[in-house]
């Protein structure tokens, strides 16, 4: 189809993703322009850009340790939670995709509603727990309780993978002499590496956005970045700059990763196993 | 595919089985264990039956807040399943457009949650944000602190902001899994926009769209962090939904009996309304 055959609607269509985008740019870009102001000028001037550039914000995160720590603490305790839990749904996912097992229905299911369980719900049990196990304040505790929704998501997504893996492929393996950990490593990994891509980044957005769990888990050592924005806003009354700065770092690492998986996020979402 | 029987395979779901009896059924066991008991400090607990369950449903601040996060939930759905499908039907479908359009759609999805109430705290403020400012110069009296319809709009328009996102990936990646073949019969067949999205996309988004329509439903109904940082809840009680008041409860005021049998009637609802869309889900896979 040649433009000049499209009717008029079909041209402009590009202009709804367009606005669409734009809306979705522009709060973003509010934080961005206040991060580079002074909070003296973001208070008493209003402008769409800023007057008198500066790297003030981010210099005082990046050199004040209360604040650079937390983001640290943030992505240890991501990185430890997507593994743990792409690292137990891969055999269990395998299970579910290729043999049938007593009650296998009825568990795949009430995996799933751990999922659906409000995290306000557990915030008081999970303190409770954690403290008789010690373990309050530290970065496995808040990994171990991103587990509650990681753990059947990154189950659910690896599910769809593996299932479109013929298994006639299992079987040939086997025939040529593959233990089952060899044929695992060396054969299924490689074929599910996209699904294991997939499951990886989800796991990695909904810890990375957590902060209900995170921070009631929390007092100094292991607190999440996003905790520490709320704390210090009401404590040093309001450092409108930094604070802004400080929102703009939770942003990059998010766009990295979503750069990264790009191509596979479409395909994650096509087998509808979010 | 055909599934062999092997019991065995219960060993490979063990480690799963673990973690999630660690975070999830000992927790909610220690709920159930105080939604039943009642104290007077010194971890000198004796039973309550059901005496909390009854003062729970019979109190007005339950249904209040239960009636505010059905009519959001509600609200949200209706402008972000629409939404989502307009804004996937107009995507470029080749080119680089695409990668552009997905990096920057995605981009609200990975802001942490109370990073997104920041940014529409700051956003919506009169004196120092664009959106607020910009109402205010154009006569409009606006401000989320004060006045509940506005925090209401505010709590909105930023969920649309966060969450629409989600609806057109899923719609996106269900519409580029139609063939090119079955456009081409369309147009051979003379075939106009609205039946070719009546009978063709829409069929083929069906399924996308109700993962989608239960995820955004789910979440919805559990939001806790956004208007946690935005409204704090306020103004008065207008924008107090389930979670929050059930955190004020719990670690707030410290009342455990009400606060766990609030938690073990809200997972219950969130898990009977899950289980309808589903049963709906599953039954209208089969029917196709």
């Amino acid at each position: 189809m040649t433009a000049t055959t499209q009717p008029l609607s079909q041209r402009l269509s590009w202009l709804i993703p367009t606005v669409y985008i734009l809306f979705l740019l522009l709060p973003i870009y509010w934080l961005v322009n206040m991060s580079f102001k002074e909070t003296s000028e973001i208070l008493s001037t209003f402008s769409l850009w800023p007057q008198n550039p500066t790297l003030r914000n981010y210099t005082v995160i990046f050199t004040d340790p209360s604040w650079y720590k937390g983001y640290i603490n943030s992505i240890i305790y991501v990185v430890m939670n997507t593994v743990i839990s792409v690292g137990a749904a891969l055999p269990a996912a395998y299970a579910f995709s290729r043999y049938r097992f007593l009650g296998d229905k009825h568990l795949f299911f009430w995996l799933l509603t751990n999922r659906m369980a409000p995290p306000a719900v557990f915030a008081l049990p999970f303190f409770q727990l954690y403290s008789a196990f010690g373990l309050i304040d530290t970065h496995i505790a808040v990994a171990l309780a991103h587990c509650l929704f990681n753990v059947p998501l990154a189950v659910w997504i690896l599910e769809g993978f593996m299932s479109g893996v013929p298994k006639e492929i299992d079987e040939t393996a086997y025939i040529d002499g593959y233990s089952f950990p060899r044929f695992f490593l060396k054969i299924f990994t490689p074929l599910i590496a996209s699904g294991i891509g997939v499951a990886a980044f989800f796991c990695f957005m909904f810890s990375w956005v957590e902060l209900l769990l995170a921070r009631t888990l929390t007092t100094t050592d292991a607190k999440p970045i996003a905790a520490i924005m709320t704390r210090t806003v009401s404590a040093s009354g309001l450092d409108w700059g930094v604070l802004a700065a400080a929102g703009v770092l939770t942003i990059i690492p998010g766009a990295l990763v979503i750069y990264f998986v790009r191509n596979y996020i479409a395909k994650g979402f096509a087998l509808g196993r979010v | 595919m055909e599934k062999t029987w092997n019991n065995k395979a219960w060993f490979m779901v063990l480690p799963v089985l673990v973690l999630v009896a660690f975070s999830a059924v000992i927790p909610l066991m220690t709920v159930v264990n105080y939604s039943v008991q009642d104290t007077f400090g010194n971890n000198e607990f004796f039973w309550a039956g059901t005496d909390w369950y009854v003062e729970v449903l019979t109190s007005d601040r339950f249904w209040d807040a239960l009636t505010r996060n059905l009519i959001f939930s509600a609200i949200i759905l209706a402008i972000e399943i629409p939404l989502g499908i307009i804004i996937a039907l107009n995507m470029p479908k080749k080119g680089l457009g695409v990668p552009v359009c997905l990096v920057l759609m995605a981009l609200p999805l990975l802001i942490p949650w109370n990073v997104v109430g920041t940014i529409w705290q700051v956003f919506g403020r009169v004196d120092i944000g664009l959106l607020g400012h910009t109402l205010e110069a154009l006569g409009i009296n606006y401000n989320y602190v004060q006045n509940p319809i506005d925090a209401w709009v505010t709590l909105i328009v930023m969920d649309v902001w966060h969450w629409t996102s989600l609806v057109v990936l899923l719609c996106y990646a269900g519409l580029v899994s139609i063939p090119d073949a079955y456009y081409q019969a369309a147009k051979i067949d003379g075939a106009s926009r609205w039946s070719v999205f009546r009978y063709i996309q829409l069929p083929k988004m069906k399924r996308v769209l109700l993962i989608a329509f239960l995820l955004r439903f789910m979440d919805s109904f559990m939001i806790y962090t956004e208007p946690f940082v935005v409204t704090g809840g306020g103004p008065g009680n207008s924008t107090t939904f389930l979670s929050i008041d059930l955190v004020k409860m719990a670690i707030g005021q410290f009342d455990l009996g009400p606060a766990a049998a609030l938690s073990i009637i809200y997972f219950l609802i969130v898990l009977l309304l899950s289980w309808i869309f589903y049963t709906v889900m599953t039954t209208s896979d089969a029917q196709s």
